[in-house]
C-alpha cells in the first residue's frame, strides 16, 4: 500500500505532533526606529515597548535605529521581510509611512505592517497597513497640574520642535491642566524648529529660566536636555516621551510618557492568534488614551508632596471615568477668539483637534 | 582611463585597515567580527536581492562623491555636498510643480536643470568666495549647510507647504507621472542612471578635454597656472558649479524619484558621506563609482548588523568615520613610507 505526501500530510495535519512543531515557529516581528534607541526619547519609548515582547516566547522581535525617512527606511523593512521572516513589520516613525511603508506593504500583501500615527486612506493604500497611536492630552494635563502646583513664580516654560498640531496640543492641555490648578499660570513657548536640536534646546532651556520660569518641560524628540537644564538651573522639570527622570535626580515633577507595549502586546497577540489587519479582524486604527494605557505619568520626582498626588490622583480618576473632559469650553486662544465654544466638551480622540493651530489663553508665543 | 597604482591600492589598503580596525572595535563589544564582515557581505553584496540594495544606496552617494571630487581637480576642498543636494530638491521641487501641466518628460527636464542651477550655484558662490575673497571652502561650505537647512525648513514650512500635510510639514506632492520609476523587475530607481552617467561624464571632462587638463594645471598649481594665461577664476568657479550641479542633481533624484514631494529627508546626509565617498576614491570620478558601491554596501550591511548582531546602530558611523581616518592618514603617509611599489610614485600622490 502506498499513502502519498498528500495523504500523509493530511493524517498529520491533527496530529498534537506537527502542532506542536509548528508552535515552535517564532512570529518575527520588524520594528524600526528614526533616531537611536537609548535617546530617553520617542524612540526608546518605542524600543521599550518593542522590549516588553521579551514576555512572549513565540515571537522573536528585531529591530533597526537610526533608519532615516528615506529608502534606508524601505530597504530596512525589506530587509526583515525577506532576512528575517517578518510577519509583522511595525515603523515607527511618521515619515516611514509614504512612500516607504505604502511601497513595502503593497510588494509584500501577505506582511501586515502597523504605522505609528500615518494618514491611511482607503484609495489609496494596500489594506495589509495598519495605523495605530495614542492621545496623550489628557497626560500633559495631569503634568501641567502638577507643575502649575509646583510653580512659585507663576510662569512656565516649554520648549517644542514645531508648531504642528501635536505639539500644539501638548503646549495647550499642560497649560489648560496648570491653570486647572492655578490661573494665573502663563507658559511661555520657544519653538527650536526641528525635532533634535540639543544645543538650541538647552539654550532655549536656559532663557527660559533667566526669564523667571520656574518649571520647564518640552516637546521634541527627546526633552532630555530640557529637564537637564533644569535640574542644572536649579527649577523643576516636567518630561515628555519618556521617563526622565534620571535626568534630574531634585527637580523631577513628572511627564507624559508613552506606553507602546501595550499596543505591541496586542497585536502581537492577535497576528499569532490568525487575525489579520487586513481582512479587518485586527482593526486598522487602534488608537488609545491614557484609559487604555496607550500613555501614562512618569514617576512622581521627590520634591511632588502628599496633597499634590491625591489632587493628580483624582484628577485622574476624574478623567477614566469620564468625568473631567480636558476640553471642556469656554477655550479660548491667546488672541482672545472663542476655540471652543462654552458647552461642548470635545474628547481628546475628536478628529478636530487634529487640526489645532491656535495656542491657549495663558500662553506667550505664537502658533505660527 | 589608466588607473594608477596608488589611485587602487592606496584606498583599497585604506579600507582594508579601516575593517581591520573595526573588526577590534566588533571584538571589543563582544561580538565574533568573522561574523560581522560575512553578514555584511551578505547584506550587502551576496545576492542580486542585496546588490539592489547596494545600489539604491549608491545612487545618491555617485552624484555627491562628484561634488567634492570635481572642485578637488581644481584645487579646491569643497565640504558643501549636503546644502547643494538640499537647495538642489527645492530647485527640482519648485521647477516641478510648477510644470505640472507639461508633459512629464519636459517637467523632469526642467527639474534637472533647476536641481543643476541650484546647486550648481550654491557651490559655485562658496569656491569664488575662496578664490576671490580668501575665504575657506571648507568653512564657508560648511556654514552654508546650516544656510540651506533653514532656507528648506522655511520655504518647506511656508509658502511651500501642502497644508493638508499637519505634523509633517511637506510641499505639495508632484503628480504621479511625473516621478522616476524603477529599473523594472527591481526596486532600484532610475535614479541610478543619473549617477552613473554623471560619473562617466565627470572622467570624460576631467581625462579627455582641454577643460579638464586646465582644471587640473589650475589644481596642481595656481601661479603656473596664470604663467600660462589659463582663467583661474572662471576654472575653478566653474568647477564647483560642475560639482554642485551633480549635488543638485542627487537633490532631485530623492524629489523626483524616492519622495515623490520636498520634505526634511532632503538632509539626509547623503552630502557627508559623499565626502567620504570622493577622498577615497582620491576624487578620480571612476573611483567615485567604485567606493559608491563600497560604501552603499556597506551602508546596507548595517541593519543586518543590528537585527543579526545586536550591534549598536551607531556601529555603521564608527565604520565610516575609521575609513575616513584611515584614508587620510594613508594619502599622509603613502610616499614617505618605503613599501615596495610605493617609491616611484612618491611624486604623484
Amino acid at each position: 500500500m502506498s499513502v502519498t505526501r498528500r495523504q500523509l500530510l493530511a493524517a498529520m495535519a491533527g496530529s498534537p505532533l506537527l502542532a506542536a512543531e509548528h508552535a515552535q515557529d517564532p512570529l518575527v516581528i520588524g520594528f524600526i526606529y528614526n533616531g537611536p534607541k537609548n535617546d530617553l526619547g520617542y524612540n526608546q519609548s518605542h524600543a521599550e515597548g518593542k522590549a516588553t515582547l521579551r514576555k512572549f516566547p513565540w515571537v522573536k522581535a528585531v529591530e533597526e535605529a537610526s533608519v532615516p525617512e528615506t529608502v534606508a527606511a524601505g530597504e530596512s523593512m525589506r530587509d526583515m521581510i525577506y532576512q528575517d521572516g517578518a510577519k509583522v513589520v511595525f515603523a515607527t516613525s511618521f515619515g516611514h509611512f509614504d512612500p516607504f511603508t505604502v511601497d513595502i506593504a503593497r510588494e509584500n500583501p501577505s506582511v501586515q505592517f502597523f504605522h505609528c500615527g500615518g494618514l491611511y486612506d482607503e484609495k489609496k493604500h494596500p489594506k495589509n497597513i495598519g495605523i495605530y497611536f495614542g492621545f496623550i492630552d489628557e497626560v500633559e494635563y495631569l503634568s501641567g497640574m502638577l507643575a502649575g502646583m509646583s510653580t512659585r513664580t507663576g510662569k512656565l516654560g516649554f520648549v517644542a520642535a514645531k508648531p504642528i498640531p501635536q505639539v500644539l496640543r501638548n503646549i495647550n492641555s499642560f497649560t489648560l491642566g496648570a491653570r486647572s490648578v492655578n490661573p494665573r499660570v502663563t507658559t511661555k513657548v520657544v519653538f527650536t524648529g526641528d525635532w533634535v536640536l540639543p544645543v538650541r534646546e538647552a539654550e532655549a532651556s536656559s532663557s527660559l529660566v533667566d526669564q523667571g520660569i520656574d518649571v520647564l518641560t518640552g516637546h521634541t524628540g527627546s526633552p532630555r536636555v530640557i529637564v537637564q537644564t533644569a535640574e542644572r538651573r536649579g527649577v523643576f522639570g516636567c518630561g515628555y516621551q519618556f521617563d526622565q527622570s534620571s535626568m534630574a535626580p531634585r527637580g523631577f515633577l513628572t511627564g507624559a510618557q508613552w506606553a507602546w507595549g501595550t499596543v505591541y502586546q496586542r497585536v502581537a497577540q492577535m497576528a499569532r492568534d490568525g487575525l489579520s489587519v487586513t481582512n479587518g479582524t485586527i482593526p486598522r486604527r487602534l488608537t488609545g488614551t491614557l484609559k487604555d494605557e496607550f500613555c501614562k505619568l512618569s514617576p512622581y520626582g521627590p520634591s511632588v508632596s502628599q496633597t499634590a498626588r491625591e489632587r493628580i490622583a483624582a484628577a485622574k480618576a476624574g478623567i477614566l471615568n469620564g468625568s473631567l473632559g480636558i476640553y471642556r469650553g469656554p477655550v479660548r486662544d491667546n488672541q482672545g477668539k472663542v476655540q471652543i465654544a462654552a458647552g461642548t466638551t470635545l474628547n481628546v480622540a475628536d478628529v478636530e483637534l487634529d487640526r489645532m493651530d491656535y495656542l491657549v489663553e495663558g500662553v506667550e508665543g505664537s502658533a505660527r | 582611463m589608466k588607473l594608477k597604482g596608488p589611485d587602487l591600492f592606496v584606498p583599497l589598503g585604506a579600507v582594508a585597515a579601516a575593517m581591520l580596525v573595526f573588526g577590534v572595535f566588533c571584538a571589543a563589544l563582544g561580538v565574533n567580527p568573522l561574523g560581522v564582515y560575512a553578514s555584511l557581505w551578505k547584506a550587502g553584496f551576496g545576492s542580486w536581492y542585496s546588490w539592489q540594495n547596494t545600489l539604491v544606496r549608491a545612487s545618491p552617494l555617485l552624484l555627491c562623491g562628484l561634488c567634492t571630487a570635481l572642485p578637488a581637480r581644481a584645487g579646491i576642498i569643497v565640504i558643501g555636498n549636503e546644502g547643494a543636494v538640499v537647495v538642489g530638491g527645492l530647485g527640482a521641487i519648485t521647477a516641478g510643480l510648477s510644470t505640472a501641466q507639461m508633459p512629464s518628460l519636459v517637467s523632469l527636464t526642467f527639474m534637472v536643470l533647476a536641481a543643476m542651477l541650484c546647486g550648481g550655484l550654491w557651490i559655485a558662490f562658496s569656491v569664488a568666495l575662496q578664490h576671490y575673497r580668501g575665504v575657506s571652502a571648507v568653512i564657508s561650505g560648511l556654514l552654508l549647510n546650516y544656510l540651506a537647512i533653514a532656507l528648506m525648513n522655511q520655504l518647506i514650512e511656508g509658502p511651500l507647504r501642502d497644508p493638508s500635510s499637519f505634523n509633517s510639514p511637506a510641499t505639495f506632492p508632484l503628480p504621479l507621472d511625473h516621478r522616476l520609476g524603477f529599473f523594472s523587475g527591481t526596486h532600484v530607481h532610475h535614479g541610478l542612471l543619473f549617477g552613473v552617467i554623471g560619473c562617466l561624464v565627470a572622467w570624460f571632462l576631467v581625462e579627455r578635454t582641454t577643460f579638464g587638463f586646465s582644471m587640473k594645471v589650475a589644481g596642481g598649481n595656481v601661479r603656473t597656472a596664470k604663467l600660462v594665461g589659463l582663467p583661474v577664476g572662471r576654472l575653478v568657479v566653474m568647477a564647483g558649479f560642475l560639482g554642485g550641479a551633480c549635488a543638485g542633481i542627487a537633490g532631485m533624484v530623492e524629489v523626483a524619484a524616492v519622495h515623490g514631494r520636498g520634505n526634511e529627508s532632503l538632509n539626509a546626509g547623503y552630502g557627508y558621506t559623499g565626502i567620504l565617498v570622493a577622498f577615497l576614491a582620491r576624487q578620480s570620478p571612476l573611483g567615485v563609482m567604485l567606493f559608491s558601491v563600497l560604501v552603499g554596501g556597506l551602508v546596507a550591511g548595517s541593519g543586518m548588523l543590528q537585527r543579526a548582531h545586536d550591534l549598536p546602530d551607531a556601529t555603521i558611523t564608527v565604520l565610516e568615520g575609521t575609513l575616513f581616518l584611515f584614508i587620510l592618514l594613508s594619502d599622509t603617509v603613502y610616499g614617505r613610507l618605503k613599501i615596495p611599489g610605493g617609491k616611484a610614485n612618491a611624486v604623484a600622490a
